[in-house]
């Protein structure tokens, strides 16, 4: 017979256990399908390919390192995409001032940062909900992206930061640099800092939060703050790679695959867990099937369909696997 | 095991579990445990914490299905485990610990909850109502089925509880720990309304940590530890030191601790509180503490304690009141400032006010730290971190095979003892220690006294607030009594006259008044 003191040791084990497997998340997923679309396609692991699926990713790598932020504390943005059409406008119009034009990358993240407070001041003081309050901007941002142009699409042919958008630094395109370096500042900021701390607090237990001292209002209004400007810095990166801006077509339905990338990363909807490196696996698994069942061949119709399902089937297994290990 | 036995011959019994195991993976939650309960008696069920007593009731109610081997037998007939709308037919009910009431919706509503009777499909809201009220006169409740549960404390709402598990016809009634948020009061017609259940046959299983409670109730006690099956006592064999014995395999003697000397006049006030109140369910309140005191706070749940100590440090939002620390005002307006000004706060409620339970253990101890002292924009110390964390796991005894382990693996002993280094790591002049042995084992009460002692020596004003009165009458040196929202009276224990339960209990309910 067990004693206690075993019984609760071998009980902790098993947690830890479990937390290893946690941490291991879905990256067996973005495997196994990279291998099935190599296998497949028999052109999906080039250097070539790979490049492109980065590229193709790094945009909702970025939203979703700023929803990982906000999903943490148990909200949503679902203002993404519209922050980042009004942004990519300010960035395109600045980007014609004569002499300038860099300007308008530093114009477009604050313009993204300015509408995330504005919702987190929303949040944080009014104390709306978070749903309801992103519900609104994304409606009322994406009328001002298109007052932003009159509601006619802006070009810059001659765009001075279009490096960020095509460009490659040794090799590796700047968008993929840009999406790896948000998340690692993500992860420096969630894992290394009081903040980082704070926001899990918050999201773990709000009330025993503010019952330990930690300012609450702050921690939201930095959450949004964060979306908002990474969804600035996806308004860049997008006119960047198109030399122009859209108000009313870009960004739509954005904030859908950032919030997927994030779920599937295994970020807890109702907050407290989850990681930022979950969430690049789960932005990666969202690129890698759009572009593997392109190269399979998949017609474009039944691309959504096998995308919906896989998104739910993974998240089904995830929680299935871990189900067999908790306890009461 | 003789006792079982002898019983069998008497009376056939009602419920019969037999060689109940129960794994999960690696882990040994029961082994062999063999239960039987007669129709129309109290059964106790008695262990520390994590001996496996919950485990067997949810085998019991279904919610676990026990491991091949074991079987349970309602009349003689066997039952399927693992099935919980086969035990509720079968006429179990199981009354939690932790409520599982939903807030938004009515009693009544609460009370059907699942089975509500209807019309045609239609659910009738007034038929619910009509059949609800009398199960609660009969429980005697100052709330009426169309009440909103969010509006009841927490007191009430396990009476709501109780309610619900007699809409079911249940023959077997569950309950436990029902009276740990109850007031006297309450738990006085709890135990009434037990005695009726008893006269009508129906059997009822009470889990309890109260060793008094077993007395006035039971008719046998069967005793868990580590998992497994101790021993039944019959009534007439009850003892207070053969119970503790065969619960933990020590003795208890020197169960309070009350080793630090009460201050004396000299000693200066530490917390000093005027006029406080919230113009609704606190009014008035003063009183002082000196370094070194531990002062108890006594009353009916309902009466405001909770309520002021939360004004006190800030939590909810104060009308009028002043708090006062080495005779310096502080301009207290939020948890912040009152652990800025040396407050600490031990909430009752430790899981949902207390613990980050997706945390591990050092982050759960180093976060009150980080929430007082730290810039936001700072890096974490995890040296500092760690070198805090095993401080508090050694000097509180917290039994854990490691710090980076999720805080919701310990036991609510350890938990408690995590939340305590937690406030103690803020290094505050003052504690609030609300309920701080709730739903913890014997073992780790005795601990926690010992805590408590340690602090009042090192010199912290201690205020504990208890409805627990035996804790009371043991570890306090003064006592202040709340009834109605406001300080009903004081009695400070001396050598000719020691704190008494009784005239505790003659100030919260306002008896002496009542007579005149």
């Amino acid at each position: 017979m067990m004693t206690a003191v075993e019984t609760e040791r071998t009980r902790q084990e098993k947690l830890k256990l479990r937390a290893t497997l946690t941490a291991l998340g879905m990256l067996p997923v973005l495997v196994i399908l990279a291998i099935g679309f190599e296998l497949l396609s028999g052109r999906f692991m080039t250097i070539n390919n790979l490049s492109i699926v980065m590229q193709q990713a790094s945009i909702n790598i970025v939203l979703a390192a700023g929803m990982t932020f906000v999903i943490l504390t148990g909200g949503i943005d679902l203002s993404v995409g519209s922050i980042l059409a009004a942004s990519a406008m300010i960035a395109v119009i600045v980007s014609l001032v004569p002499d300038y034009g860099m300007l308008g990358i530093p114009a477009a993240i604050a313009v993204g940062l300015a509408f995330g407070i504005a919702n987190g001041s929303l949040i944080a003081f009014l104390k709306l909900p978070p749903f309801i309050v992103t519900l609104g901007s994304l409606t009322a941002v994406r009328g001002v992206a298109r007052l932003l142009g009159g509601d006619t699409t802006v070009f810059n042919p001659d765009l001075p930061f279009e490096f960020i958008g095509n460009g490659t630094l040794f090799g590796v395109p700047w968008l993929a640099i840009i999406a790896l370096a948000t998340v690692a500042i993500s992860w420096f900021i969630l894992r290394r800092t009081v903040l980082g701390t704070w926001i899990y607090a918050v999201g773990g237990n709000a009330e025993a939060a503010r019952l330990t001292g930690i300012k609450v209002p702050l921690v939201l209004l930095f959450v949004y703050g964060m979306s908002g400007l990474l969804s600035g810095l996806g308004g860049v990166m997008s006119a960047a790679r198109l030399y122009a801006a859209n108000g009313l077509q870009l960004g739509q339905a954005y904030e859908l695959d950032a919030i997927a990338a994030v779920i599937l990363g295994g970020t807890s909807f109702v907050g407290g867990v989850g990681s930022i490196w979950g969430t690049l696996v789960g932005a990666l698994i969202i690129a890698v099937l759009s572009n593997g069942l392109i190269l399979v061949g998949v017609s474009d119709i039944w691309q959504y369909i096998i995308k919906g399902l896989v998104i739910i089937a993974a998240v089904a297994l995830d929680r299935y696997r871990l189900k067999g290990l908790s306890r009461t | 095991m003789t006792a079982p036995a002898r019983h069998q011959a008497e009376a056939a019994p009602l419920l019969e579990m037999r060689n109940i195991n129960k794994t999960f993976g690696a882990i040994r939650a029961l082994s062999g445990v063999s239960l039987s309960v007669r129709a129309g008696e109290v059964h106790a069920l008695m262990g520390e914490n994590g001996a496996g007593k919950s485990t067997l009731m949810k085998v019991l109610s279904g919610a676990y299905r026990a491991d091949p081997g074991g079987e349970i037998l309602i009349n003689g007939q066997p039952v399927q485990t693992g099935n919980p709308i086969k035990a509720k037919a079968s006429g179990i009910a199981v009354i939690y610990q932790e409520l599982s009431l939903a807030p938004n919706l009515t009693v009544a509503q609460n009370m059907f909850l699942g089975a509500e009777p209807s019309r045609f499909g239609l659910v009738d809201r007034r038929a619910n109502e009509r059949k609800a009220q009398p199960i609660l006169d009969r429980l005697g409740v100052g709330f009426s089925a169309s009440t909103p549960v969010g509006q009841l404390s927490l007191g009430e709402r396990q009476m709501v509880e109780i309610a619900r598990a007699l809409t079911t016809n249940a023959r077997i009634i569950v309950m436990d720990e029902p009276t740990t948020s109850l007031t006297t009061r309450e738990t006085d017609r709890l135990f009434e309304v037990i005695a009726s259940l008893k006269a009508h046959g129906i059997a009822v299983i009470y889990i309890s940590h109260r060793m008094e409670e077993v007395y006035q109730l039971a008719d046998r006690v069967s005793v868990l530890r580590d998992s497994a099956y101790v021993g039944t006592l019959d009534r007439s064999e009850l003892s207070a030191s053969r119970l503790v014995s065969m619960m933990v395999g020590r003795d208890l003697s020197s169960f309070y601790k009350k080793e630090h000397r009460p201050p004396s006049g000299e000693r200066k006030v530490v917390l000093s509180v005027r006029n406080m109140g919230d113009g609704f369910r606190v009014h008035d309140c003063s009183f002082d503490i000196r370094a070194g005191e531990v002062v108890a706070m006594a009353g009916l749940v309902g009466a405001g304690r909770t309520e002021l100590a939360r004004l006190i440090f800030g939590a909810d939002h104060r009308r009028s009141g002043t708090i006062s620390i080495d005779g310096r005002e502080c301009d207290i307006r939020n948890p912040r400032d009152a652990m800025a000004a040396g407050i600490a706060y031990l909430t009752e409620d430790r899981k949902g006010l207390g613990l980050f339970l997706d945390m591990s253990i050092s982050e759960n101890i180093n976060i009150g730290v980080i929430g007082q002292d730290a810039q936001a924009g700072s890096l974490l110390d995890f040296k500092a971190a760690r070198r805090r964390a095993d401080k508090a796991v050694t000097s509180l005894a917290i039994r854990t095979s490691g710090t980076s382990i999720n805080v919701g693996a310990l036991s609510g002993g350890n938990q408690q003892k995590v939340l305590l280094a937690r406030l103690l790591e803020t290094r505050p002049r003052v504690v609030i220690l609300d309920e701080p042995t709730r739903g913890v084992d014997v073992g780790a009460k005795s601990e926690i006294y010992r805590i408590i002692d340690d602090l009042a020596q090192s010199g912290i004003a201690i205020l504990v607030i208890s409805s627990d009165l035996p804790e009371v009458v043991g570890i306090a040196d003064r006592v202040l009594v709340m009834r109605e929202g406001r300080i009903a009276g004081e009695i400070t224990a001396s050598a000719a006259n020691p704190i008494t339960q009784e005239a505790i209990m003659v100030l919260s309910t306002g008896a002496s008044e009542d007579h005149g």
